[in-house]
């Protein structure tokens, strides 16, 4: 292992996409329309890819002679590394794009910061990846707003799915000993300053969407250290069904 | 100008191969015609992706599961083409969803088999896309213009998922003993099936003789079937694979392969609803359809809100 540290950094970030992308792909076919259909499913391809990125690159720093797919299918939950948001399950649309809005506005942020790392690949994938995060930002908060300004239903399916993943909004840029070292050693970026720009970019769309902003801050986390909610197990036995029932081939 | 001048004049274009366009005249019967093929063939590509979604989330790399979303997202992007083909000759798109989903209207029936395994994904890329390319590929040169471009496009992509799915099936049949059983298991239970996508014999099919004189058609469905058999059999061979039929073989004389006998009554059950995943599919699209209610209703409501506060 060259650098455990950014290893463990890496895998923060690449669980983050792979099980947000599971996620959305379990909509591929059931959209409510077409269009919005072949959007989550591009948003789920572009997170598949970003992953991809960087367990390649976490897999060459690991130097264990492993792949991405072996980061990916081959670790139990626990060794699992991203916020609890995004393992929560889809719910209606309108959960499904706040879950959605609130990762965006972590990612876009993180990867417009991660452009500057002192490590030249990470800042290579955050600047691929930065592209397609400010259309999945646009394209969530724009639904936030339609849907909490649209129909008097609409707006209560939408304040309810507000509420309920409201206490999963914070895990995502709480600080642990992982991002301090990566901070220090100039590889990784500071929370902090993404955690106000963040803040900013959700209160003005809640705002424009006419959603009201729930009043405790209370955050659930556990996560980012590997104590995950029941749904990560799930969401493993799905993904990793084919690896982990014939072990050791080629597909 | 009277009718049967204009549909003289119609014929003439066709007869000469010059392309028909939604502002032309046409003759209503032709335009019926043009409404059910290609909103069939809309409905096939959002049917289409309910089996092959069923494994996305379980593609066993992650370079696979990229490209099954990317695959299926193609699928949803023809559904698309084909229904602004259609609405330009003067029917909605939410009319015809609503014939889809009250099981009105018709889709290919190969979509209600089940994908039972991994290799399905496979067997679906190589053998349906490549039977859907043998009927599509003629359709390029379709006498409606619309359709005819949408399908130049829809064939590109078509071309490029039946090479991914042979890729797949070539991969499990030089793999493990398990794998090869799986690609073997897959290619048994959508042989047959692929072969009834071309459709009743020539002799059985309705549709034929007036889509060919419209130009809507170039060959018949036994003659493309025969196509398929004929490009598909040295495929199985590459493989390594055996194609499930004890009466297959090349025929000299003929030039071509012959197959056994197909079992229309399958057939003909599965198009009229008792096939294994007929009531599944639909409900899916049902499902989703109602679900999505609310989603298309605020987006309509704020849409409006919008040009109102724009205009005032």
């Amino acid at each position: 292992m060259q650098d455990q540290n950014k290893f463990n950094y890496i895998i923060q970030q690449a669980d983050n996409c792979l099980i947000l992308g599971q996620r959305l792909a379990e909509w591929c076919g059931h959209g409510p329309v077409l269009e919005q259909d072949i959007a989550m499913t591009n948003i789920s391809l572009d997170l598949i890819g970003q992953a991809r990125l960087l367990y390649q690159y976490a897999s060459e720093i690991q130097e264990e002679g492993k792949t991405e797919d072996d980061l990916a299918y081959l670790r139990d939950a626990w060794d699992f590394k991203n916020v609890l948001l995004v393992e929560q399950p889809n719910g209606d649309f309108g959960k499904t794009i706040f879950r959605q809005f609130l990762y965006d506005t972590f990612s876009c942020f993180f990867y417009e910061e991660l452009m500057k790392s002192t490590d030249e690949r990470l800042a290579s994938i955050a600047a691929k990846s930065h592209k397609e995060t400010l259309y999945h930002m646009k394209w969530s908060g724009d639904w936030v707003i339609r849907l909490g300004d649209g129909t008097e239903e609409s707006h209560n399916r939408i304040q309810q799915s507000v509420n309920e993943l409201w206490s999963y909004k914070d895990e995502i840029i709480s600080i642990n000993s992982v991002d301090q070292e990566a901070e220090k050693a100039g590889y990784g970026v500071s929370l902090e300053l993404i955690k106000n720009k963040r803040n900013e970019k959700i209160k003005a769309v809640l705002e424009e969407a006419t959603l009201s902003t729930p009043e405790s801050d209370y955050a659930h986390k556990g996560g980012k250290e590997g104590t995950h909610s029941e749904y990560l197990g799930y969401i493993l036995a799905d993904l990793q069904f084919l690896q982990r029932a014939y072990p050791g081939n080629q597909w | 100008m009277d009718t049967a001048l204009l549909e003289q004049r119609f014929n003439e274009k066709i007869d000469r191969d010059v392309r028909i366009e939604p502002k032309d005249w046409m003759p209503d019967h032709y335009r019926k015609t043009l409404i059910r093929q290609i909103s069939q063939h809309a409905h096939s590509e959002i049917v289409g992706m309910l089996p092959e979604a069923n494994w996305i989330t379980r593609a066993p790399s992650l370079r696979r599961k990229a490209a099954a979303l990317a695959k299926v997202q193609d699928e949803a992007g023809h559904g698309l083409y084909l229904y602004s083909a259609c609405e330009t000759l003067g029917v909605e798109r939410d009319d015809l969803l609503s014939d889809l989903h009250s099981g009105k209207a018709k889709y290919s029936s190969i979509f209600n088999y089940p994908t039972l395994s991994w290799a399905d994904m496979g067997a679906i890329g190589w053998l349906v896309d490549g039977a859907a390319i043998m009927n599509q590929v003629p359709l390029c040169r379709a006498s409606y213009g619309p359709y005819a471009r949408a399908m130049v496009r829809v064939c590109k992509e078509e071309s490029f998922h039946q090479r991914q799915g042979y890729e797949i099936m070539l991969t499990l049949s030089k793999g493990s003993e398990v794998q090869k059983k799986m690609a073997q298991d897959a290619l048994n239970r959508w042989w047959w099936p692929s072969l009834m996508m071309f459709g009743p014999t020539d002799a059985e099919s309705k549709h034929t003789e007036q889509s060919m004189r419209w130009g809507i058609k170039r060959f018949t469905n036994d003659e493309l079937r025969q196509k398929f058999v004929d490009a598909t059999v040295p495929q199985a061979d590459l493989l390594g694979l055996t194609i499930p039929d004890k009466d297959l073989k090349w025929n000299e004389e003929r030039g071509h392969y012959d197959f056994g006998a197909i079992n229309w009554d399958e057939f003909f059950n599965v198009i009229s609803g008792n096939g294994p995943c007929n009531k599944q599919r639909l409900d899916a699209r049902n499902k989703a359809w109602e679900e999505g209610a609310w989603v298309r209703e605020a987006a309509n409501a704020y849409a409006e809100k919008k040009a109102k506060r724009k205009a005032a």
